[in-house]
């Protein structure tokens, strides 16, 4: 019987492994090639309709401007970092002629300041969205799972996270400027006090998805993992450590995932609204400017956030596959 | 031999949302080192109910567990237990998942080599030496038991208590478990409560085979002693008229004395349910499941 079937696979596998094949590369071509047709119909509606739409600054960019733009943009950083290098390199020179006359005397050293490029401007959001995100991290995790763990610590705590949490961190941001200009006064700041108003703002909008999501990860730790650890009779901070976080990481990084993209939306509007550096002020400032390519380097700008948005993800997932032992829940 | 474990007359009461419910009424049971007892009846009689307490994971509500004559108030690893989904930590390997009990029980009193070789002697004792660095979602289910049970035996405890541990298996690997369990029990002669819902199981395995009435307000019934000559072996055993004798004995018990009399409608015969659908098929079954 068995050497029946198998004869007939072996007769029938020729054809078989020819249309599994083209199976698998139509699948392939799919995967490759649906999201280009879905691209290329994209461009085309873009330009039709950016070309039909005329603004008081022109034409809205359409493909080719943007692309232009971008370009653009990469020289002016360009030429913007010569100009930079160059100065530094007077300086140095105007320092060491002074010494070569006068051995005693102190070169000051002047930093340069000049425009933030594009893509400075990237860097600075990055930098902010980042820190505030790790910071949130740093305290939304454990408060999270002391949350989870503590049905009291809870019950006294839901309430105000359930308050806050539908709070727009926007709305905090006036608030955050007051106080940190009130509070965080040194003669020699280490961080600009505009970048701490946009890292305070990122770290208050990653706070409640994180908490929450932990300490529903760790509320929800299945009971038999929980036996064991008891059984065992670990101490607290060993299961923890052992039992706790390993278990929750899933909804760990669910929460971490959900709040790094919403810091990424929030940063950018607290940008723009406060005036701070980053990719918000690049559109604000293009916007007041007001010249025939502004239009074209916001859209610019609204194409590359959203890129890094994607990309901020993309890291987010492969980080949590590397971490988590619940591949399913990474691949979701 | 003096009584090791003394199960002394508790009764357990859950308060729901519509009134106490008293699940166990003065369950009474004394064990002495070394046997193997098997807990048997029917779903939700509360068998689980009887091991969580002397694990210490429940607490009783009246009387209480004796074990060396020191009451037994929280879980412990000299009360080691193997719970029916084997309850493996995913994020660890085997050879971990059986460290991190090895690790807790003999802290400081064994050096890392010593444990190190500890982990891998308990491991090789249910056949997993050659799979210890895989997580438990690379192992099938019968390994993950088999882990599951090295982890305990590996806390050298006092009692070793076993929930269902075969009842997720297909019958040859519950087969192929039960002997290597018989292999264990004759090198360390442990002290043994399982919980089963096999009747051939409980025969070829136990010492006495204690059977529990159906609830609510369960208690012992009957207990029956097993006299079978060590080692057992299942193939000779099925024409043994003592193995038989005794075999229908427990069948007797939980198909005509504690009959269970609820109507259940006609398809709620699978065993995740846990009822007790196919009491028809009984007489012309080898492997009756009570479930
Ligand atoms: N925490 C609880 N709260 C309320 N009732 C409970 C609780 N735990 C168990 N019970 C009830 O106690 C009874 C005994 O439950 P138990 O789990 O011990 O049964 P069992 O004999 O192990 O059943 P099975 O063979 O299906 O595992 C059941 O009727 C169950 O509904
Ligand atoms: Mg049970």
């Amino acid at each position: 019987m068995t050497t029946l079937i198998r004869k007939m696979m072996t007769a029938d596998s020729d054809s078989t492994l020819l249309v599994k094949s083209l199976q698998f590369l139509s699948q392939r071509a799919k995967a490759v090639v649906l999201p280009m047709v879905g691209i290329a119909v994209f461009l085309v509606i873009w330009s039709f309709a950016a070309n039909s739409i005329d603004t008081s600054l022109g034409k809205f960019p359409g493909p080719k401007a943007v692309a232009t733009q971008i370009g653009n943009l990469y020289h002016e950083h360009q030429s913007e970092r010569e100009k930079e290098a160059a100065f530094y390199q007077r300086q140095e020179e105007r320092n060491a002629k002074r010494i070569a006359k006068d051995p005693g005397y102190q070169p000051k050293i002047r930093a340069y300041t000049g425009k933030e490029t594009f893509l400075d401007q990237i860097g600075t959001s990055l930098v902010t969205v980042m820190s505030g995100f790790i910071l949130a991290a740093v305290i939304a995790i454990p408060l999270g799972i002391a949350v989870g763990l503590s049905k009291t610590l809870n019950t006294a705590i839901n309430p105000i996270i359930q308050v806050f949490k539908p709070v727009s961190p926007l709305a905090w941001l006036p608030l955050v400027t007051m106080v940190v200009s009130a509070v965080y006064v040194s003669p020699e700041p280490m961080f600009a006090k505009s970048f701490i108003n946009s890292m305070i703002t990122v770290t208050l909008c990653c706070l409640w998805p994180m908490v929450i999501n932990t300490s529903v990860g760790v509320a929800a730790i299945n009971q038999d993992w929980v036996n064991v650890s008891r059984v065992l009779r670990l101490p607290s901070l060993v299961h923890v450590q052992k039992i706790v976080l390993p278990a929750s990481i899933p909804a760990i990084f669910t929460g971490m995932r959900l709040s790094l993209g919403i810091a990424w939306m929030v940063l950018i509007a607290a940008e723009m609204l406060a005036q701070n550096p980053g990719l918000g002020k690049f559109v604000w400032d293009e916007f007041q400017n007001g010249s025939s390519q502004s239009l074209s380097r916001i859209m610019t700008a609204v194409i590359v956030i959203g890129f890094i948005g994607f990309l901020l993800d993309r890291a987010m997932l492969q980080l949590q596959r590397l971490v988590s032992w619940d591949k399913e829940s990474a691949n979701r | 031999m003096s009584i090791l474990l003394d199960i002394s007359k508790i009764d357990m009461v859950f308060p729901t949302p519509k009134g106490d419910f008293t699940a166990l009424k003065e369950v009474d049971l004394k064990i002495k080192k070394g046997e193997f007892i098997s807990l048997i009846g029917h779903s939700g009689c509360g068998k689980s109910t009887v091991l969580n307490v002397v694990a210490g994971l429940l607490q009783a509500t009246k009387g209480g567990v004796l074990l060396n004559n020191k009451e037994v108030t929280e879980p412990g690893p000299e009360r080691a237990v193997v719970f029916q989904n084997h309850s493996l930590l995913p994020w660890l390997t085997a050879y971990q998942n059986v460290e991190l009990a090895v690790k807790q029980v003999f802290n400081r009193k064994m050096s890392k080599a010593e444990m190190q070789d500890w982990i891998e002697h308990n491991l090789r004792l249910v056949h997993m030496d050659h799979a210890m660095h895989k997580r438990p979602d690379e192992i099938s289910g019968g390994m993950k038991q088999r882990v599951g049970i090295a982890r305990a035996l590996a806390m050298q405890p006092e009692v070793l208590l076993m929930d269902e541990p075969f009842g997720a298996l297909d019958a040859l690997t519950r087969a192929h478990m039960q002997d290597s369990l018989m292999e264990i029990q004759d090198e360390l002669n442990n002290t043994v409560i399982m919980i089963t819902h096999d009747v051939d199981e409980a025969v070829l395995l136990s010492d006495r085979i204690v059977m529990m009435t159906n609830g609510p307000a369960a208690t012992v019934g009957e207990i029956l002693d097993v006299k079978l000559e060590r080692p057992r072996d299942r193939l000779s055993l099925a024409q043994d008229a003592e193995y038989n004798r005794l075999r229908s004995a427990v069948l007797t018990f939980l198909y005509e004395k504690q009959r269970k009399v609820e109507n259940i409608p006609a398809q709620s015969s699978s065993k995740k349910t846990g009822e007790t659908g196919d009491l028809q098929k009984v007489d012309n079954t080898n492997d009756v499941d009570v479930a």
